[in-house]
């Protein structure tokens, strides 16, 4: 099993007639995702990779059966697009697009929530289901089908660790990167219960950054509620204090922020943390044996 | 980005936020002249970005004529947190009857726009959050509701701030005000600290401190002209090119695609024994162009001995990267050796229009980043 996209899921591409939007709707299916149509408003009747192009996310849902849309509409229509998404009865819409002006992002993400529909970035790579499906930017050849979760802040640190555990031979169920803005749809801690519930996935990776909470809040949900492994890996112990790091997330403010103080209190609520990425399959093996720091 | 008080107080003027009169200044020939138009006694205020500028010695207070220059001489040549003091704002002092503290925020945690205030306004803001966290006082606002919200919506928080109801109702018409010029000027923080009730019985904000919105610049570009004038270094010219740029004093240049997988490289490199240069992340589109204009940031740093590359493809495509090396390489004179990863999306392309070139091809972060830190040490 896998959490939030499998085989049956049914995908519409928004913005599928872009040059990524039409890039990564040929990676998604030749990945084996069920693309089931696009949307470009003033494209309807045409065809990208042999998927319909529509001009409504209303019809193409209405058309297709969908119940995930992926996003690849430029920033300043974004909003618009997410918006028109939520009038759809959709289960899942995943945002690919970075640079989303901050208030765009929280009016959207508050029209999904009220319609129940679970928002995954935006400015982020989406999410596979080794073997299964991915929807939206991931390289498909760097997973396997496995046991282990991985939920990310980054985009292609995520790549990074999950090439690195495909080497180390350990499989994943489903990776989700998360997106690094400052408002995004899913964070750390709606999908690490997802994660505990699905009986498919034995452990998670979990990767942090600089910049906010979410880490520590995660830390505390592993402490309180978790039975599964988890092991950590987080960004930024160079990032001088003040900078932007490139994700208006990424600003280190208090002391809580630092990657320092993270990797403290992921490791005081028991979740080892790697050094370097290539670090975490073999901190993995370990923590499933009952050993929870870095040095053991 | 951060804007100055000054720049954010005009802000305040254009929406009617009621602030102090206050006169900028660069020299303290400036400084005197401006007191003598604003009348004694003045606040003399550095105009840096960032907090705690009271604590270094940058406000201060002066009554008398003859001490407005040497005080305005004194600030100027402060650095306050590794920024120098360049500009001066000039205010009336005002008498205080009492202040608070007033703001409105984006709260990442919660995912919410939110008033944060709290009775006790000043200096202390932090250590009184910390201390008594009962004192901070939240009212949230749905994003879609901001433009619309009315001043009896804003009227039982602003009496916690300020109970006399006179005051209660100008702190409300100032709380409409800025969740107007929030949503309208896509801010991300207006925070005042602090809102007073002066000698004669108004509420005005003493300082402003605001900041805009990076990703909505394409929407406001008369936002640029703050920028303008805080233009002084690599990093606020990166941002020009869609690149983010970071200098640091290291001898190891890096470019990497991803802000997450550009701090964890630069994390390595130290790990390595090795210390980055900058920090360069290329962003997640695939522009040849922003690769020219990353070696352009990185080789203006004389203490490079090499540059090392790391490369993930997603949505970058390794092809297009390696095609903006070679463009690069055209362009400059490249002398320092280069070490390049290349993973994911494309690698096969990229790698081919390598061949015959004289980079160094690593096979994975952990060799690309020890290969760098054994070229940087020599």
């Amino acid at each position: 099993m896998s959490i939030l996209i499998d085989q049956d899921t049914r995908v519409i591409v928004q913005g599928i007639t872009g040059r990524d939007g039409s890039f990564h709707t040929e990676r998604m299916l030749e990945y084996g995702t069920k693309i089931v149509g696009g949307v470009t408003p003033g494209k309807g009747g045409q065809e990208v990779q042999g998927v319909p192009v529509f001009d409504t996310v209303a019809e193409a849902v209405a058309a297709t059966g969908a119940n995930t849309s992926v996003v690849f509409v430029p920033a300043r229509f974004a909003k618009d697009a997410l918006l028109e998404a939520a009038e759809a009865p959709l289960k899942l819409v995943v945002c690919i697009t970075e640079g989303i002006p901050t208030l765009d992002a929280l009016i959207a993400y508050e029209a999904l929530k009220a319609k129940g529909i679970r928002l995954i970035g935006p400015n982020c790579p989406g999410l596979t289901s080794p073997g299964k499906a991915k929807v939206g930017i991931m390289p498909g050849h760097i997973h396997k089908e496995g046991r282990t979760g991985v939920v990310s802040r980054s985009g292609t640190l995520t790549y990074e660790i999950v090439a690195s555990l495909t080497a180390g031979g350990i499989g994943q169920s489903t990776c989700i990167g998360i997106g690094g803005d400052p408002i995004i749809g899913s964070r750390f801690i709606d999908l690490l219960p997802l994660f505990e519930a699905d009986p498919e996935t034995d452990s998670v990776v979990l990767i942090g950054e600089i910049g906010g909470q979410d880490e520590v809040v995660a830390a505390n949900y592993y402490q309180r509620s978790m039975s599964k492994t988890v092991v950590a890996f987080v960004a930024g112990l160079t990032a001088p204090p003040g900078k932007r790091m490139g994700h208006a997330g990424a600003l280190v403010g208090g002391e809580d922020e630092t990657a320092a103080s993270k990797i403290e209190k992921l490791e005081a609520a028991g979740i080892p943390v790697a050094r370097i990425p290539s670090e975490v399959p073999k901190l993995l093996s370990l923590a499933k044996m009952g050993y929870t720091h870095a040095s053991a | 980005m951060k804007i100055h008080e000054y720049q954010a107080k005009s802000l305040f003027w254009e929406y009617g936020i009621p602030t102090t009169t206050d006169i900028v200044v660069s020299s303290p020939e400036e400084a005197a002249q401006a007191a003598e138009t604003l009348g004694l006694p003045v606040v003399l205020k550095a105009q840096v970005h960032v907090g705690g500028r009271g604590k270094a010695g940058g406000v201060k207070v002066v009554s008398k004529p003859e001490d407005v220059a040497p005080t305005a001489e004194a600030i100027l040549g402060l650095t306050i947190k590794d920024l120098p003091v360049r500009k001066l704002l000039i205010a009336s002092a005002a008498e205080i009857r009492k202040e608070v503290y007033l703001s409105l925020l984006i709260d990442r945690g919660a995912s919410k726009v939110v008033f944060i205030g709290c009775a006790d306004g000043g200096v202390e803001i932090e250590e009184t959050a910390k201390k008594s966290p009962e004192k901070i006082l939240r009212f949230e606002v749905a994003s879609k509701s901001l433009g619309g919200l009315t001043r009896e919506e804003c009227l039982p928080f602003a009496t916690r701030l300020l109970p006399d109801p006179k005051n209660a109702d100008e702190a409300a018409g100032i709380m409409v005000t800025m969740a107007r010029m929030f949503i309208e000027r896509d801010c991300s923080l207006i925070e005042i600290n602090p809102l007073i009730v002066d000698g004669s019985g108004s509420v005005l904000a003493l300082d402003a401190k605001v900041l805009l919105d990076d990703n909505a610049l394409f929407r406001h570009p008369e936002n640029l002209e703050f920028a303008k004038v805080e233009t002084d270094g690599e990093d606020a010219k990166s941002n020009s090119n869609g690149l983010s740029f970071v200098q640091l004093d290291g001898q190891i240049g890096c470019m990497v695609n991803g802000a997450g997988l550009a701090m964890a490289t630069m994390d390595i490199v130290k790990h390595f024994g090795g210390s980055p240069a900058n920090f360069l992340d290329v962003g997640g589109s695939s522009d040849p162009r922003k690769v020219v204009g990353g070696f352009q940031l990185i080789l203006a740093d004389k203490n490079v001995k090499v540059i090392f590359l790391n490369i993930f493809g997603g949505i970058t495509r390794c092809d297009d990267i390696v095609k903006g090396i070679l463009e690069a390489r055209e362009q400059f004179d490249v002398t320092v050796p280069i070490v390049i990863r290349l993973a994911g999306t494309n690698e096969e392309e990229g790698r081919r229009l390598l061949q015959g070139t004289d980079m160094i091809i690593a096979q994975s972060l952990e060799q690309g980043a020890r290969k760098a830190v054994e070229i940087g040490k020599n």
